[in-house]
């Protein structure tokens, strides 16, 4: 009897031992607990600095879900944006919103703003070795090779770049294909970063980025640890050629998925930084919290008509239903993140030559932030609906998702109140839906974009009749429009951007686009952390940030 | 012995085949593809990923290549996160997911069964309506709502345990509590009946009978036969509980298991669901194998081989 019970004991413990004996073996990579200082005062006395001020210079931020890579080259994702900000520089950084050298010593551009020549500074690797022109040379190269499969090789041809050669160790010539305003703000961006072929080949598809034994990087901030799904730990580069601007000691990214999880750690004091914030705790963190942010994002969240399926063929259709519905209501009542109405497509974080915003300048054709009635039930009589008599039931599609659910059902609303007409919502799941969109079997689909460059031209793009079949969800085609924007792409300075807003006009008032709201970001930073920054591009710079 | 050990793993392997044919014609027939973009991928490099991983290939080589892998657990790269391979997730995951999850299981047979036998032995007594009390309300309210109410209350509002990750041993406490919750409160009410039920049965009396000390009836005779529901229910739940769940993995931000499996749905991974579903079906395949050779230990009447 006795045995018997003995043997069952044995059972479980082996079983429970089993796994327990699985989970020590994997402890140490799983845990740097030691070299993670948890609270207080362990990390001082790593690094003893008697005259420094005691705050301890240790900034703990949440990233979120683990990017799926931090290779400059591959990433096409706003989390790996993040961390590759910290790590590595281009030809250029925006600071402070605006453009300054970086890699870059200075430039030159010629007269028909065509050919750009960087003159690169004396800058170092994470290994000593010097920045070259020819390391650009051959990340730039690496992106556009099609076996390295890169996401974003695309944006190269939306930069107009043509070739691109090191004449010397020094010197980076790029040429382009017509003058390009944006191209020099994407030399601040990931796909144009700079990296070193050793350490890139070291590790295949960016197995090398998240290992600090093969990462070598050129910015503030290199990989101390890296633990997939949990945390990856950043200490600075002593051989940024800024090093001593670099305050922070140690910057531990942590991976919380769970935004309650994570504003909790915030409010308990235990996280510096955060970007995902829980909508329902947003209206609160307004009115009580003076450290939630709310900055804009050039992103704009809109509704697609597709222009080839009745009623919607029909513009004043299309017009009564953009003018009928009440954004201010969605933004305040639906979505609370602080959202702004958008009354165009082209979210309001570029400029024109003239230094105009030009999502304002192009302003808007008829909509306004709340709805406008009257105009609406008129033109829906104009396309011989009368009070939405006769009307057939309109289909609204949607991705499977909570979020746009709520809204498309305040809208299903507004078009009945304000339209009389009945609207059914169906919903897809997002790969299958992506298809559907593209395809143009709907009639009115969500949409959402968010601008690559700092541009008009990565809205207006979109609605070309070449992209049928791919962002031209509506099927519009309108040649002047086509017209317009060939023509821009070689126009140059104030000139381009007046035929840009011509193009905007045109899209506009074909009203093939509903435009609901402008994207926003919506952050919390600790009153401690000073000097950090976010990018019109969104993405977070931590270069010279303290604490105190 | 030998022989229905022998015939059992033959079943299993044929059951995990059945497990891989299905997660992996299912993945593949899912429409969209693993790299369906918002911004359309230019076709070269559709055409350099496709290669890439072999999709191209006829989908009969498709399969049978991923059979070859599975065998020698090669279970190919990650989709969405380049460089990465679906067996070195799976070992980084497991084991964290497996550490909270063993000190669960632990913990649900430790205070589970005495709970349940305590219970049953105090009939309709105090200890019997707390423990029961208790255990419903257990069994009813969800793992999140223990996580997150736990992490209100004692990281939020007393600020005890860090809110996230597994830095300290008080990390521990919330995912335990969460992850055993439901299951410890199943094994008290299960143990109870099991055993109120035992202790009617004529051996039980005989015991008496013949004159042993309750004492020794409780515990030789009854508690015993008592179990037989328990390990029976303790097999799968132990496999469930140590791979990880994925609510509490989530809440608590600990990068085991159950976040790995939740996160490749959500990025569309497909080598990375199949990858952890095949390893959670083998798993649970494993315990309920384990279940099965314990029977013939504690019950002898139950004869391993028949």
């Amino acid at each position: 009897m006795f045995k018997r019970s003995l043997a069952l004991l044995l059972v479980v413990m082996m079983v429970a031992g089993l796994f327990i004996g699985c989970g020590g073996n994997t402890e140490e990579p799983a845990a740097p607990a030691d070299n993670t200082p948890a609270e207080t005062t362990e990390p001082a006395a790593e690094t003893p600095e008697p005259t420094e001020a005691p705050a301890e210079q240790v900034l703990y931020w949440n990233i979120g879900a683990e990017p799926k890579t931090i290779d400059p080259g591959l990433n096409a994702a706003v989390d790996g944006g993040h961390v590759i900000n910290n790590m590595f520089e281009g030809l250029m950084r925006e600071l402070n919103g605006t453009l300054e050298p970086a890699m870059a010593e200075s430039y030159t551009v010629s007269d028909d703003g065509m050919v750009y020549t960087f003159t690169l500074r004396d800058a170092k690797w994470s290994d000593g070795k010097t920045v070259t022109a020819q390391d650009f040379e051959w990340a730039w190269n690496r992106v556009l090779a099609p076996e390295t499969a890169s996401e974003y090789s695309w944006i190269f041809d939306a930069a107009n770049v043509d070739t691109f050669q090191a004449l010397d160790d020094k010197t980076f010539e790029v040429t382009l294909k017509a003058p390009t305003p944006y191209f020099l703000g994407l030399t601040a961006f990931y796909t144009f970063f700079p990296v070193r072929q050793e350490s890139v080949e070291a590790g295949a598809d960016g197995a090398w980025a998240i290992d600090p034994a093969k990462s070598i990087v050129n910015g503030p901030f290199m990989l101390d640890s890296y633990v997939g799904g949990d945390r990856l730990e950043l200490v600075p580069n002593p051989e940024y050629w800024q090093a001593d601007k670099v305050k922070l000691e140690r910057i531990v990214g942590v991976m919380i998925v769970e935004a309650s999880t994570a504003l909790t750690a915030y409010e308990g004091g235990t996280l510096d930084v955060l970007a995902t914030v829980p909508t329902e705790e947003i209206s609160r963190l307004i009115a009580e919290d003076p450290t939630f942010y709310i900055l804009p994002m050039d992103g704009t969240y809109y509704y697609a008509f597709n222009v080839e399926a009745a009623p919607l063929d029909d513009v004043n259709v299309r017009k009564a239903l953009s003018l009928a519905i009440d954004r201010q209501a969605i933004c305040d009542t639906v979505t609370k993140a602080g959202q702004i109405p958008a009354l165009n497509i082209v979210a309001p974080t570029s400029y024109d030559a003239d230094g105009n915003l030009f999502s304002d300048q192009l302003g808007s054709v008829g909509l306004q932030a709340t709805a406008a009635v009257e105009d609406a039930q008129q033109a829906l009589a104009d396309a011989g609906y009368p009070n939405g008599e006769g009307f057939p039931t309109l289909e609204l599609m949607y991705n499977t998702s909570e979020g746009h659910k709520v809204i498309a059902e305040a809208i299903q609303e507004m078009w009945k109140k304000n339209l009389n007409i009945d609207v059914a919502l169906t919903n897809q799941e997002w790969a299958v839906f992506q298809d559907t969109r593209k395809q143009g079997s709907f009639q009115v689909a969500r949409a959402g974009w968010i601008g690559d460059y700092s541009d008009p031209m990565t809205y207006l793009d979109m609605f070309t009749s070449t992209n049928i079949g791919a962002t031209n969800y509506s099927r519009w085609v309108n040649e002047d429009y086509d017209k317009l924007l060939e023509d821009a792409k070689t126009a140059p300075g104030q000139e381009r951007f007046n035929m840009l807003y011509d193009a905007g006009k045109l899209v506009e008032e074909a009203y093939i686009n509903l435009p609901i709201y402008y994207y926003t970001n919506t952050i919390m930073v600790a009153d401690k952390v000073h000097d950090w920054e976010m990018n019109t591009r969104s993405t977070w710079w931590f270069g010279f940030a303290y604490i105190e | 012995m030998g022989r229905y050990v022998a015939r059992r793993f033959v079943s299993m392997i044929i059951t995990l085949w059945f497990v891989i044919t299905i997660t992996f014609f299912l993945m593949h027939s899912i429409p969209g593809g693993p790299f369906s973009r918002e911004k359309a991928l230019p076709e070269k490099v559709l055409e350099a990923l496709n290669e890439k991983y072999h999709l191209n290939d006829p989908l009969w080589k498709q399969y049978t290549d991923y059979l070859q892998g599975v065998v020698v657990l090669d279970f190919g790269p990650s989709f969405s996160r380049p460089g990465i391979f679906v067996w070195d997730k799976i070992q980084e995951g497991f084991p964290i997911s497996a550490k909270v999850g063993g000190i669960a299981s632990l913990f649900v047979i430790i205070a589970g069964i005495p709970a349940g036998v305590i219970s049953a032995l105090y009939q309709n007594k105090l200890p019997d309506y707390i423990v029961t009390v208790i255990a419903t309300v257990g069994v009813a309210v969800p793992s999140f709502v223990v996580a997150t109410l736990f992490i209100y209350v004692f990281s939020e509002k007393l600020m005890l345990v860090p809110a996230y990750g597994l830095e300290e041993i008080k990390s521990y406490i919330g995912p335990t509590i969460a992850l055993a919750g439901f299951s410890l409160s199943f094994v008290a009410r299960l143990s109870r009946s099991s055993l109120l039920e035992v202790m009617q049965q004529d051996y039980i009396r005989t015991a008496r009978a013949k004159g042993l000390s309750e004492l020794s009836v409780i515990f030789k005779h009854a508690i015993k036969n008592s179990l037989i529901p328990v390990i029976t229910y303790m097999g799968p739940t132990i496999a469930s509980i140590l791979t990880g769940s994925f609510v509490v993995e989530r809440i608590f931000a600990i990068p085991g298991m159950g976040k790995l499996f939740v996160e490749s749905v959500g990025n569309r991974d497909y080598t990375m669901i199949m990858g952890t579903t095949i390893f959670y079906a083998a798993f649970a395949i494993i315990m309920i194998f384990l279940v099965d050779i314990a029977y013939g230990i504690i019950d002898p009447r139950i004869k391993l081989g028949d």
